[in-house]
């Protein structure tokens, strides 16, 4: 169990810095869903089946389809590509790489550093989780479904297109 | 009837408003109409209310409404009349409403004609409110109600510099004197916790004994007040150069009744000035030496206007003597009866200026006599009532109570007597060099145009009052009548008057009075009829003093360089305000601040984020530090 | 049954956000800085959930729930942004959109 732990956590740190070194978007976004499996996996592991579950549906699930969707709408080519090798370069990566790996190590002194008894983790199922969700945190649902609204609304209003200038003068005005 | 107050200032007010609002809608016909109008169906009712009034009743006191309530101070917009206001009123509506008809006849080819009503009306209701007030704010109201439409018509031709300079000095003048008032009733709400006029002078005997060192801070306050509106020594200044605007306003506000404010104030409040002799000789003094300084500067004047001005500061000197020495019902007398000679002199020189073409200098008139008879006939009554011309002229009882009382008067004294009488004998020579120089000799300016009705009635009417006037009121010596006084007695004590004076001296005195008038109407026929050249070879070998005397003896001068000129010298050399320089260092810092922050929103995403994590992980390691 | 440890739990939670972090610094192209913020947030859930699981508690996988409706929400208003400013700048570049700077 624990050997099935590190072998998923591994695959999901390597997926990971896979997806953030890629220069190809469809590339990373593949090996972002298998991150997010491994994820998922470890979420089972963890005795949390129903989030694991939720995990691979939306994660893996809608939200990279939604933004390959995106992707495709936006019809990128090949400079893209190289493009994104030309932003990605050395100089760039290194100053920012430090500081997020000191405040990794800082996390791990905090985490290591704590005193955590041993745990008698159990499975946690759907009914429990259903029993929670629409119990005590029953106004976090319904605030999650007026930000959901919000999120379509303003999706909508984001994404539409404006209706092209017709008339020429105005268009050179316009533009 | 007396129900009816309310109505005398609303009128005017009334008549400002509808000519303010409707002002360039309406035709010249009907302006005049509502200015004068109004005013006249004031007159009407001052009329009728003081045939109504008995003196003996009592005031009447009116209420209209709560103004301000607020920390006790809870003046009412009511109104209070009682024999001393009655003659104010009666004077400010009917000398008023007189004046008008004449404006509506000498402003006929005015562009500003609607403006000039509307202006006057709200004069006539400020200062109607002024002298009904029955408390000191609401008069004080009407005190700065006054003070604005005075510089408002001092400046009414306001297209020329010079008018509204001088119409500046008058406002920033008498502001200093208003700024003393006010203190005064600062001083007077925090003692007595009202400023109910009735109510202070009833409690005011019980506060302060005779000699209070507070009554007299608070009397002289209120004369620094009086001393500012009236026109007095330090602050007479600003009178002269008031007659830059239209004669009929110097005879409404700079003669008749706004300058004489300042009496109407002490006479209002005497029982404070009883309080405090000290304070009530420095009113006898004021007068004096104003009478005196303003009558000698008369006689070097030839802006025919100018005479008159310095003219009617002498004469209300002669008011503030009376109130000086006790007299206060011969003070309110001679302002009733200057009210109308003085009128009749400003309206009566406005008509000469106006049919010469607003040829001002008198030396350059000459032998109007025959020509306008009307006006010559009517200025020489004004004139001879001015200089007192013994027995058929109102101005004579008035002035010689007032001469009388400062000699025989409990605090009276031999050299405020003597001041009056050598005031009176320069009173007599400047008046009729006036008269001699404008109407006799040789015509110099041709007449224009000749005047209507409109001027020659009212000019009738004030010569009549002019010379029957006087008669409400006669001394002991000619037929003893005491109307006038007596009238006023409800309201302000009579004099008293020193035992030992007796009636041969009361014959002696005005023996020298009318004596001194006749040589002074002589000296002035000698000098400008009969031998004009010694007039000449006089100013001449006195050129000193008659340019002292001429510039008002310097007071202007003085003023500009110990006043004027060291403030414009400090204003330019601040003119970067220093204390600007404190507040420029904030506004340097904040913009350089400013700038600084400004680069670090470079409009970069990841140095946004970036900046949030080096946050994140200086508040980790603080915490994981500490 | 041998347990997870937690803090093995915590620190991969750790290690994929701060992999996320590195990504969003480094990253120009915008459509790779919502995928990194999405890693971000997986990892925090992550957290959460073996938090959740140390005290068998609904309450870590409540607060994924809770997350995960974020995330779907923060998607689509942030794809719906990234079209605009395609359509706006002709390019996915977020140093791009400097307009606002001070």
């Amino acid at each position: 169990m624990q050997l099935a732990f590190y072998i998923t956590s591994a695959i999901a740190v390597i997926a990971t810095v896979m997806v953030i070194t890629n220069h190809n978007l469809i590339h990373a976004l593949l090996y972002l869903v298998v991150s997010f499996l491994a994820v998922a996996v470890v979420f089972y592991l963890l005795g949390a089946p129903f989030v694991a579950a939720l995990e691979v549906i939306i994660y893996a699930g809608a939200i990279v389809v939604l933004i390959i969707f995106v992707i495709m709408m936006l019809n990128l080519k090949e400079e893209a590509v190289a493009q994104e090798r030309q932003w990605l370069s050395r100089g760039i990566i290194t100053g920012p790489a430090l500081l997020s790996l000191v405040l990794l190590a800082e996390l791990i002194y905090i985490i290591v550093g704590a005193q955590v008894a041993p745990s008698d983790a159990q499975i946690v199922d759907s009914k429990a989780v259903g029993m929670s969700l629409y119990g005590p945190y029953v106004i976090g649902v319904e605030l999650s479904g007026i930000l959901l609204m919000a999120g379509i609304v303003g999706a909508y209003h984001l994404g539409r297109q404006k209706k092209k200038i017709v008339h020429r003068f105005l268009e050179e005005e316009a533009s | 009837m007396t129900e009816l107050l309310w109505i005398v200032p609303a009128l005017p007010f009334l008549g400002a408003i509808i000519l303010i609002i409707l002002g360039t809608k309406l035709s010249r016909i009907a302006a005049s109409f509502v200015g004068a109008g109004s005013v006249g169906l004031s007159a009407l009712l001052v009329i009728l209310i003081g045939l109504n009034y008995a003196p003996a009743a009592g005031p009447f006191r009116q209420v209209l409404w709560q103004w301000i309530d607020v920390a006790g101070l809870s003046p009412a917009f009511g109104f209070h009349l009682d024999s001393l206001s009655l003659v104010f009123i009666f004077v400010i509506t009917f000398v008023g409403f007189l004046i008008h008809v004449y404006s509506t006849e000498f402003m006929a080819e005015d562009e500003g004609f609607a403006r000039f009503f509307a202006y006057l009306n709200l004069f006539v209701a400020s200062m109607l409110i002024l002298v009904l007030a029955d408390n000191l704010v609401l008069m004080y109201l009407g005190w700065e109600g006054v003070g604005l439409c005075s510089y408002l018509l001092i400046g009414f031709w306001y297209e020329e510099k010079k008018n509204g300079d001088a119409a500046r000095k008058a406002f920033i003048v008498t502001r200093v004197g208003d700024t003393a008032m006010a203190i005064g009733l600062f001083m007077l709400f925090d003692i007595f916790g009202t400023l109910i006029i009735n109510d202070i002078l009833e409690q005011a005997p019980q506060l302060w004994s005779v000699g209070s060192q507070t009554a007299m801070v608070v009397a002289l306050l209120l004369l620094g007040g009086a001393v500012g509106k009236s026109a007095q020594l330090p602050l007479q200044t600003w009178l002269p150069d008031a007659m830059a605007g239209p004669s009929p306003v110097s005879a409404l506000i700079h003669a008749a009744t706004m300058v004489t404010a300042g009496v109407y104030l002490i006479a209002r409040m005497h029982v404070i000035f009883e309080l405090s002799p000290t304070a009530q000789l420095c009113v006898g003094i004021i007068g004096a030496l104003t009478l005196l300084i303003a009558g000698f500067s008369a006689l070097t004047q030839f802006d025919l206007k100018r005479v008159l001005a310095y003219s009617t500061i002498s004469q209300i000197g002669y008011m503030f003597l009376a109130l000086g020495v006790g007299a206060w019902s011969a003070a309110i007398f001679h302002f009733m009866i200057h009210a109308f000679f003085k009128a009749l002199l400003f309206l009566g020189a406005g008509a000469v200026i106006m049919v010469l073409h607003h040829e001002h200098d008198m030396f350059k008139m000459g032998g109007l006599r025959n020509k306008l008879p009307v006006i010559y006939w009517t200025f020489l009554i004004g004139s001879a009532s001015l200089a007192a011309l013994p027995f058929i002229t109102a101005g004579f009882y008035s002035k010689d109570s007032i001469l009388w009382l400062s000699f025989a008067g409990e605090k009276g004294n031999i050299w405020f007597f003597l001041a009056g009488l050598t005031g009176a004998f320069v009173t007599s020579i400047y008046t009729f060099r006036m008269v001699f120089v404008t109407f006799f000799g040789e015509a110099k300016t041709a007449v224009g145009h000749h005047t209507g009705a409109r001027i020659t009635i009212p000019l009738v009417i004030l010569a009549v009052l002019s010379l029957v006037g006087g008669f409400i009121e006669l001394p002991h010596t000619l037929g003893h009548l005491e109307l006038f006084s007596d009238f006023l007695k409800p309201v302000l004590p009579a004099v008293a008057v020193d035992p030992s004076a007796t009636t041969g001296m009361e014959w002696t005195i005005q023996g020298i009075t009318m004596v001194l008038s006749l040589v002074g109407i002589f000296i002035a026929y000698h000098y400008y009829v009969r031998k004009p050249e010694q007039a000449s070879q006089l100013k001449s070998s006195l050129a000193g003093l008659h340019r002292f005397w001429f510039m008002g003896w310097g007071f202007d001068n003085l003023y500009d360089s110990v006043l004027v000129k060291p403030y414009v010298f400090l204003a330019t050399v601040n003119k970067n305000d220093i204390v600007d320089k404190f507040y420029s260092l904030i506004v340097y810092t904040t913009e350089l601040l400013h700038r600084i922050f400004a680069r670090s929103q470079g409009g970069i995403l990841r140095w946004y984020i970036m900046s949030m994590v080096i946050g994140a992980i200086l508040i980790l390691t603080l915490g994981l530090l500490l | 049954m041998d347990q997870v440890p937690t803090e093995a739990g915590l620190i991969l939670a750790g290690v994929l956000f701060t992999l996320g972090l590195i990504s969003v610094l480094i990253r120009r192209n915008i459509i790779f800085m919502l995928i990194s913020v999405e890693i971000m947030l997986n990892a925090a859930g992550l957290a959460f959930v073996v938090a959740g699981a140390k005290w068998s508690q609904a309450d870590g996988q409540v607060m994924f729930i809770f997350i995960l409706t974020m995330a779907a929400a923060e998607v689509s208003v942030g794809l719906a942004l990234i079209l605009q400013i395609y359509h706006q700048l002709k390019t996915l570049d977020s140093d791009a959109a400097n307009k606002m700077k001070g």
